[in-house]
């Protein structure tokens, strides 16, 4: 197989578009199952959030007055770009494409990018509540970005590479514990959901940064949504990876960090009321930096 | 066709996601009360793939409580218009569909169908939350259908 037809394989079928795409969609009704049981819901079918993304790519689109309508659909195309080729770059098992060194900087990037598209999303609109989602999300990834960033660069440190491939290999340490710490913290800000549903704040702000969005662009918006948390679970499973011997256990355990991060996320939203976001970036910046100073010192240390 | 199967699936995932927005032109707040429960424990709306949005621009189907007022007529339409189509009404309660007790009044235009085409009326004074989600499910089947807003002919 040449390296071109692994590139494509990886974007656009597993662990890329397709795969995340469905994995994401399976999360999503996880998640929103669950959510319902908890509150004593019988909860949507499984095909739930599949019907609403078709759903949404079949209506017409509505551009609010006084926006560019380029920009209007550009932005939530840069997220969808960007949040497939961090899940292409994911050394998941099965990837077809080979690591290189300094992936992990670039994969930074890339799950960085659908934040920032979200924020300058909010701006554009030029609608009021969108711009308030679109601060708070802004002041909010000062906050959850702290543990996440140093996790990551705890993984680097203790594997001694800035390659996921050798990250992925290396001998396990006790580093990962509270590398796992860290990312655990900064999840459920990453995901929006209860207690840092700040940021989209239903029936608060509307609906917050996406207030003004609809049909198409909102489906992908959504569709970004459902790549994010496949990537995360990915991310959360790299870490735990290097106990993998095969594919096939490197898949469970895949899965499994999936299932545990969306239980205790979606558990963590149905037990908790919305902070405030100077609260939640006091959380951030107190438990969160002493997660993320634990993970690094333990990382050098071992 | 090639792409008929694209069409197909289409509407049936019309009928299975119908997000709702609920607007009150002036109720009285008892049909309001009601729209609360689809949504909780007892009658779960959500299993039908119902969800209540906070923006009009996500919803499929415009839910309109009480008459049509002086006050709430503009922004009622307003609303309306922020529907992307394909769009449904569901007007609940017996005000929308006569003005109810409200009729009359020298501040209540009345019936909401002469500014807001409705496709589905849920009678009573208040309707149960059952009546109200038998009420989403017929509109999720025009939607399905491609009937929604014809029977007004041309509404937009």
């Amino acid at each position: 197989m040449s390296d071109w037809w692994r590139i494509l394989l990886a974007v656009f079928v597993w662990p890329g578009l397709l795969g995340g795409a469905l994995l994401g969609w399976l999360f999503l009704w996880i998640n929103r199952k669950l959510m319902a049981r908890l509150q004593g819901r019988k909860g949507p079918p499984f095909y739930q959030p599949f019907f609403d993304f078709v759903k949404l790519m079949g209506k017409e689109t509505i551009v609010a007055g006084g926006m560019n309508r380029i920009v209007f659909s550009a932005l939530p195309l840069v997220a969808l770009i960007s949040m497939t080729f961090a899940l292409a770059l994911l050394p998941l098992p099965g990837n077809p494409l080979r690591s290189f060194n300094g992936d992990l900087i670039l994969l930074i990037y890339l799950l960085e990018m659908p934040a920032l598209c979200e924020i300058l999303t909010g701006f554009v609109t030029r609608s009021l509540y969108a711009q308030v989602g679109a601060t708070r999300e802004a002041i909010l990834s000062l906050g959850y970005n702290v543990p996440f960033l140093t996790a990551l660069i705890a993984l680097a440190v203790h594997a001694n590479s800035s390659s996921l491939q050798e990250i992925v290999t290396a001998t396990p340490g006790p580093a990962l514990i509270f590398v796992a710490l860290a990312i655990l913290l900064s999840v459920p800000a990453r995901l929006k959901s209860n207690p840092f549903s700040i940021a989209n704040a239903e029936s608060e702000i509307v609906a917050g940064i996406l207030t003004e969005y609809n049909s198409k662009p909102l489906a992908i918006f959504e569709l970004v949504h459902g790549l994010e948390l496949t990537a995360l679970a990915g991310l959360f499973g790299v870490i735990f990876l290097p106990f993998a011997h095969s594919v096939m256990t490197g898949l469970a355990i895949y899965i499994l960090c999936a299932l545990v991060l969306i239980f205790l996320t979606t558990g963590l939203a149905a037990a908790t009321a919305r902070l405030k976001v100077q609260h939640a970036l006091r959380f951030f910046w107190s438990w969160g930096v002493a997660a993320s100073v634990l993970s690094i010192v333990v990382a050098v240390i071992w | 066709m090639p792409f008929q199967w694209l069409d197909r699936l289409l509407n049936i995932s019309r009928g299975k996601s119908p997000w709702v927005y609920h607007v009150n032109s002036g109720s009285c707040n008892g049909c309001d009360i009601e729209i609360g429960p689809c949504f909780c424990p007892r009658y779960d709306a959500e299993q039908m793939g119902v969800i209540l949005q906070g923006s009009p621009k996500h919803a499929d189907i415009l839910l309109i409580t009480g008459p049509m007022t002086l006050r709430t007529c503009e922004a009622a339409r307003d609303i309306y218009a922020q529907l992307p189509k394909p769009k449904a009404v569901v007007a609940i309660g017996s005000c929308p569909a006569t003005g109810n007790v409200f009729a009359g009044s020298p501040t209540v235009l009345g019936s909401v169908e002469p500014y807001i085409p409705v496709d589905v009326y849920v009678p009573g004074c208040p309707p149960r939350p059952q009546a109200i989600m038998e009420g989403i499910r017929q509109a999720a089947q025009l939607l399905a259908e491609g009937q929604a807003g014809k029977e007004q002919g041309a509404s937009s």
